[in-house]
């Protein structure tokens, strides 16, 4: 029988051997959305060892678009976007090892279980998170690719420590709002873009060809046909707090952690528990049912509204409160209804 | 002046005159972007005294979060 990765292997650059090493790789995806989506199908259609997918949110209509890995189905039933594209992805490729974990992405976590992974793939909506990445292949070797887009411009750029600069030198302070939250919405072909960027530099650390890399900042437009690509090699700096010689990964530490986000473009506020709590969704459904509310529920979340405010309470603890972007609001809703 | 700004050919206009007057002008925080100007990549300080001149080529690049 002719493999199923015999195209993969007859490219030269990767060849049996490449593929052999891929098949015993394992990668972290952090997000499931647009960039999440298209990066773990890659991956699992190249036949990497394991994949962990890690996302906080459900899939909502709006992400059919461009988020591949989704169905009307997956919207119907507001299926957390980790257990969908999980059931996806081994549709695909029964062979890879899938861990879908909902979950947000926070220090906790990340620093449990970066080292075991070969390499961090990002595909998360904010810098809060993309820094406490940075700080976690600082401290545990582990590379990670930066990817993001915002209406049809795109940017990436491989971080390997010990070489390159890491985002605390590309980056004075975490970008707030703006460009990322704005309407700006965002259409397809910049994902895959991004996409084919993060993917093909993936490919090449999980094959151990580094001396393939890009090593520079690339960013385009597909509307305004601008495209650049940055050396930016010279910006790495000596007194780095999260790479230099005397770091102190500051965003791996208490105060930076935050407990409550606003969520990227969706006039949402997360709220996230001290500690992970499993939270009992049967029989907060009976009390909100004896309220008189709405309530749906599955075993991974109950939402119910409160006019003019949606609230989504999920296994573990956390709470999403769309309608509000103010987050003392949402705290204050919080606990009316969940204590 | 005529410059090219991320590989297209861009007239600016008569008030620019740093390469933060063009960050202003596009409307660009400067502290999330990288500017490059002919091959050499500015630190933040170099934004607001360096001169730009006809046929400079710049490259600016700004980070986002979407994803
Ligand atoms: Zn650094």
């Amino acid at each position: 029988m002719i493999s199923r990765y015999s195209r993969q292997e007859l490219f030269s650059p990767i060849g049996k051997n490449g593929q052999k090493k891929i098949s015993s790789s394992h990668v972290l995806i952090i997000g499931a959305g647009a960039l999440g989506s298209g990066s773990a199908e890659a991956l699992v259609r190249a036949g990497i060892g394991r994949l962990t997918i890690v996302d906080r949110d459900y899939v909502e209509w709006s992400n059919l678009q461009r988020q591949q890995l989704y169905s009307e189905e997956d919207a119907k039933n507001r299926l957390p976007k980790a257990i969908a594209a999980k059931n996806r992805l081994h549709a695909i490729n029964s062979s890879v090892e899938i861990e879908a974990m909902v979950a947000d992405a926070s220090v906790q976590e990340l620093e449990a279980w970066a080292s075991k992974f070969d390499l961090i793939i990002d595909a998360t909506d904010n810098f809060e998170t993309r820094m406490i990445i940075n700080d976690v292949s600082q401290k545990y070797g582990v590379p990670w690719i930066y990817g993001a887009c915002v209406g049809s411009y795109g940017i990436s750029y491989t971080f390997i420590p010990e070489k390159t600069p890491c985002l605390a030198c590309l980056l004075e302070t975490v970008p707030l709002g703006g460009l990322t939250c704005d309407t700006a919405g965002i259409i397809s072909p910049a994902v895959s873009m991004v996409v084919s960027y993060q993917i093909s530099e993936a490919l090449k650390i999980l094959v151990g060809d580094l001396d393939s890399l890009r090593g520079k900042l690339v960013s385009f437009d597909l509307w305004k046909n601008q495209f650049s690509a940055v050396n930016v090699d010279s910006l790495k700096k000596e007194d780095c707090p999260s790479c230099g010689a005397t770091r102190s990964y500051p965003f791996l530490s208490f105060e930076n952690q935050t407990k409550t986000a606003v969520l990227c473009g969706r006039n949402t506020v997360q709220i996230r528990p001290p500690q992970t709590a499993d939270r009992d969704l049967e029989a907060l459904e009976t009390i909100l049912i004896q309220q008189g509310r709405v309530v749906q529920r599955n075993p991974f979340l109950l939402s119910f509204q409160v006019d003019p405010y949606r609230m989504v309470v999920f296994k573990d603890g956390r709470v999403l409160i769309h309608g509000t972007k103010d987050v003392s609001e949402a705290k204050s809703l919080y606990h009316r209804y969940l204590g | 002046m005529k410059v090219t700004l991320n590989g297209e050919s861009v007239q600016l206009p008569e008030h620019i005159t740093f390469v933060s007057d063009v960050l202003k002008h596009y409307n660009i925080h400067e502290k999330i972007v990288v500017v490059e100007v002919n091959g050499k990549i500015l630190s933040r300080l170099e934004h607001e005294n360096t001169r730009l001149a006809d046929n400079d080529r710049i490259e600016i690049v700004h980070f986002v979060g979407g994803g």
